[in-house]
């Protein structure tokens, strides 16, 4: 039967226990169209296709493809159906070529598959080696042999989940060009993404959810990203991110040579050199993995680091300089630096997921006074404030924050980290699935903090908030710095040029 | 179809409630069996296992006694296991104690009993602690696997004893060492309330709210939670890993120590390779059973000191195999951790919705 539509989802919904993510969603996927699904995190995008790509099984309603109705109980399903899904995290064996991670969980013949990515490469101008190993591949050639994967199953419909999260701004273009040349084929594409000027240069049409809802839905040309905002979000927004102006401001730390290997000797960060400042939000810029985490981790004490670095820090109370570099986290502390970190990993090393919200507020606290016991009640009192001012949504203060969704656990964290009101804060990707307005919070708190002449380290990954917030960037790659900029005098493509490319311009300048 | 869902939470007279059916289930299931295979009157089983366990006041208090010598172990896997150390070395922590505690008894005989039995304490808790000690540091330095290191000390544990033992031998060639002090009762627990096992059970129950406060409420007990549950999140907050994993591990093991002190002070009067009994492991049932709280392990040793000693009895009483009563244990201690899956876990069917189009 032919129609015009390649799928349709009608009244979809999905519980998680008492959580629904999905209610009564209906969504068509027209032929030969890019479709965007847009929607702040845990507005249920990402399940609502899972659950078209198998994954999942919605617990009501019902799923057309090509107009007959189906029954999609696994990716295999999905597959015969023509259904292919690219995830956020890559479902690749690290240790296989490409051609084999193409081959997996398929009755083909290796020579077959390499000649199959051969055709399709030349189809869609992609660049995949077939026998390249995939540890060797960068990010997006990752991403890329995704792609193939899906296309060499025989997809018709691909889903794209936040494809251009890991990319620079030049791949991120490539990845378009690529999905145009899809479309061209025929092919029905729906990206997933929160990045309004994404959906705007890409897509045909925008589908909103909200709240795991069905908003609407508008053509891509007649509309723009303010009002796009304004469904996604639900009332009207304002997209500028403030930078205020500080006059005062002094060097507050210096890192010179800073080099750090990791336990296989790989050098991971290579004679890194710059002065943060009070009063200023310096950006971390680089492609992911470029050595942000090793930066961070060097500085707060958790990560060894090779004879010749030096990370000199100021005390504001004295203006004294004390060298950080070889000392223990507990050292750290007991000199009296008011460093505050909100690491990448919140769950994994900032906070402890199987804890309640006091006792998370106990990691900086719980060595004050001199009793063998712990003190509980300021913790609770810290807690309490927390919750209130910050807004986390909690069903009381004793549940495990694992429990608590995304954004909560994050408020709790950088509320952590302001409280004792730092005079250096490094924040890594503190914003990462976060919705909107939760991201402007904590923006505003950056800059409250950097208004009371707090330096802060900022890590991102969206060079459009680096440009916007921070005062100046410092690009990493590889390792090495490529660069450091005046984020109010620089355009993106500079920025992602520098991601990239070591040493075009700037070299490892001051 | 079924569908599984994670609970968020369940009120406590539930979870409990869900426990108490899984043990009926447990015992209605073993009826069958001990009635299938035997033909016996498994309510008459059942009374008679009872009966081991309860039938004389000697009985009760060879009971309690168990009980504190499993709940004294238990306390003792506690620390460590909730710093996800795995000390599965119990047993040889409570063999050097009992070495210890031996040795002081024979080569202290001089002291005032009420000293030598603080002398004797100190000595196993050192011995135990040093036996865990040597794991810990190297998981600390060397990040070694603790379980293996632990179970291999186990072995070096039985020699040594068996080396110790023909070392101490009492009456030559006998191979055993006899009932250590048998005229002076010296380093023997004396008669509390008037009961020869009174002294254990305040011991181990000061250790079991000590130990339960330790945990809970002092700053080390924060560190071994944040360490068990996360290396970098310890460093992250200014822990020294390396120092709170021996420190805990230590404590491991001289509280197992100090279990083998109640071993030979407090029951046996000497020292074999037979002194642990297995108990090392069995208490590492008790310690997960209990959620390595040292409070709820009260219960949980209890119920395994009844299954064991009741089983004893069924086999002697009604002459049949050993095995059939270690089956119904088995079976019981099933259906209790199987029943933890129902607390987690919510089971339901699939809604109507979904079952027509599974149909179609």
């Amino acid at each position: 039967m032919d129609t015009e539509f390649a799928v349709r989802m009608v009244d979809i919904t999905k519980h998680f226990g008492t959580i629904t993510a999905n209610k009564n969603v209906s969504l068509d996927i027209r032929k030969g169209e890019i479709l965007s699904l847009l929607g702040e995190n845990g507005s249920g995008k990402t399940t609502l296709m899972n659950m078209l790509s198998g994954i999942y099984y919605p617990d009501g309603g019902s799923i057309y493809v090509n107009g007959t109705r189906v029954d999609i109980r696994s990716p295999k399903d999905a597959f015969k159906l023509h259904i292919g899904m690219i995830h956020q995290h890559f479902k690749l064996v690290d240790v296989f070529t490409a051609a084999e991670n193409v081959k997996l969980g398929l009755n083909a013949k290796i020579p077959a598959v390499r000649k199959s990515i051969v055709e399709i490469c030349k189809k869609y101008s992609f660049a995949v080696d077939p026998d390249k190993k995939v540890y060797e591949m960068s990010v997006s050639e990752k991403q890329t042999l995704e792609i193939v994967k899906v296309l060499y199953r025989g997809a018709d419909i691909l889903i794209l989940d936040e494809p251009t999260a890991v990319l620079t701004p030049q791949e991120t273009e490539a990845l378009f060009k690529v999905m145009r040349a899809m479309k061209a084929d025929g092919k029905s594409i729906v990206i997933i993404t929160h990045k309004l000027h994404e959906v705007l240069e890409i897509s045909d049409r925008v589908v909103v959810l909200r709240k795991g809802e069905y908003i609407g839905e508008v053509e891509t040309s007649k509309t723009d990203a303010q009002s796009l905002s304004d469904m996604m979000v639900g009332h009207a927004v304002t997209l500028n991110i403030d930078r205020p102006e500080v006059g005062y401001s002094v060097p507050r730390l210096f890192v010179k040579n800073l080099t750090v290997k990791d336990n296989l000797g790989v050098t991971r960060l290579d004679n890194v050199s710059f002065t943060a400042n009070s009063g200023e939000i310096l950006g971390v810029a680089g492609i992911s993995g470029s050595g942000q985490k090793e930066l961070l981790e060097a500085i707060a004490g958790l990560c060894r680091t090779e004879p010749g670095s030096s990370v000199m820090y100021v005390n504001p109370r004295n203006d004294e300089e004390e060298e950080l570099c070889g000392l223990s986290p507990e050292h750290i502390r007991d000199l009296g630096v008011s460093l505050a970190f909100v690491p990448e990993d919140r769950l994994g090393m900032g906070l402890v997921g199987s804890m309640n919200i006091p006792d998370n507020m106990m990691l900086r606290s719980y060595k004050d006074g001199k009793s063998c016991f712990a003190d509980r009640e300021k913790p609770r009192e810290l807690a309490q404030k927390i919750v209130d001012e910050l807004g986390v949504l909690t069903p009381d203060l004793d549940t495990p924050i694992r429990k608590l969704s995304g954004g909560n656990v994050q408020k709790i964290l950088v509320g952590r980290e302001l409280s004792f009101n730092p005079s250096l804060l490094m924040a890594a990707y503190v914003v990462r699935g976060l919705d909107v307005n939760t991201s402007y919070a904590i923006y505003g708190l950056l800059n409250d903090l950097k208004k009371r002449g707090g330096a802060v380290i900022f890590v991102g990954e969206d060079l459009d908030v680096l440009l916007e917030l921070c005062d100046r960037i410092l690009v990493l790659c590889g390792g090495r710095v490529s660069g450091i900029v005046d984020a109010r005098k620089t355009q993106k493509n500079e920025v992602g040029l520098l991601m990239t490319n070591l040493g075009s311009a700037g070299g490892t300048a001051e | 179809m079924f569908r599984i869902q994670k609970r968020t939470a369940l009120p406590v007279w539930k979870s409990w409630l869900i426990r108490a059916i899984a043990i009926i289930i447990a015992l209605v299931l073993n009826g069958v069996l001990i009635y299938g295979l035997t033909k016996m009157n498994p309510v008459k089983v059942y009374a008679t296992m009872f009966n081991g366990v309860f039938g004389t006041e000697r009985r009760i208090w060879n009971t309690i006694r168990d009980i504190s010598m499993l709940l004294c172990i238990g306390i003792g896997l506690a620390p460590a296991f909730k710093m996800k150390f795995w000390n599965i070395g119990a047993e040889g922590q409570i063999l050097l104690g009992g070495i210890a505690a031996a040795a002081c008894m024979m080569y202290f005989d001089s002291l005032p009993n009420g000293l030598l039995l603080v002398v004797m304490f100190l000595a196993a808790a050192a011995a135990g602690g040093f036996w865990a000690f040597i794991p810990g540091i190297s998981k600390a330095k060397l990040n070694t696997n603790e379980t293996l290191f632990t179970l291999m000390m186990n072995y070096i544990a039985i020699q040594l004893t068996s080396f110790f033992v023909t070392f101490w031998e009492n009456s030559y060639g006998s191979n055993i060492v006899g009932t250590i002090n048998l005229e002076s009762h010296k380093g023997w627990f004396p008669d509390v309330f008037g009961q020869m096992y009174g002294l254990n059970v305040i011991i181990v129950a000061v250790l079991a709210v000590t130990m339960y406060f330790y945990l809970k409420s002092t700053k080390h007990g924060f560190e071994i939670a944040v360490v068990g549950e996360s290396h970098d999140t310890a460093r992250y907050a200014a822990i020294n890993v390396p120092a709170v994993t021996v420190r805990t591990v230590t404590l491991s093991g001289a509280v197992c120590g100090i279990a083998g002190f109640l071993a030979v002070a407090g029951q046996g009067h000497t020292i074999s390779t037979n002194t642990a009994g297995g108990r090392g492991y069995v208490a590492i049932i008790v310690a997960w059973l209990a959620k390595f709280n040292t409070l709820v392990m009260i219960l949980v040793s209890f119920l395994i000191v009844f299954l064991e000693m009741g089983a004893r009895e069924i086999a002697s009483k009604f002459n049949i195999s050993d095995n059939l009563s270690q089956v119904s244990t088995g079976i019981i201690l099933f259906f209790i951790l199987g029943s933890e899956f129902f607390i987690n876990y919510k089971v339901a069917l699939r809604e109507k919705d979904g079952a027509k189009q599974s149909a179609e």
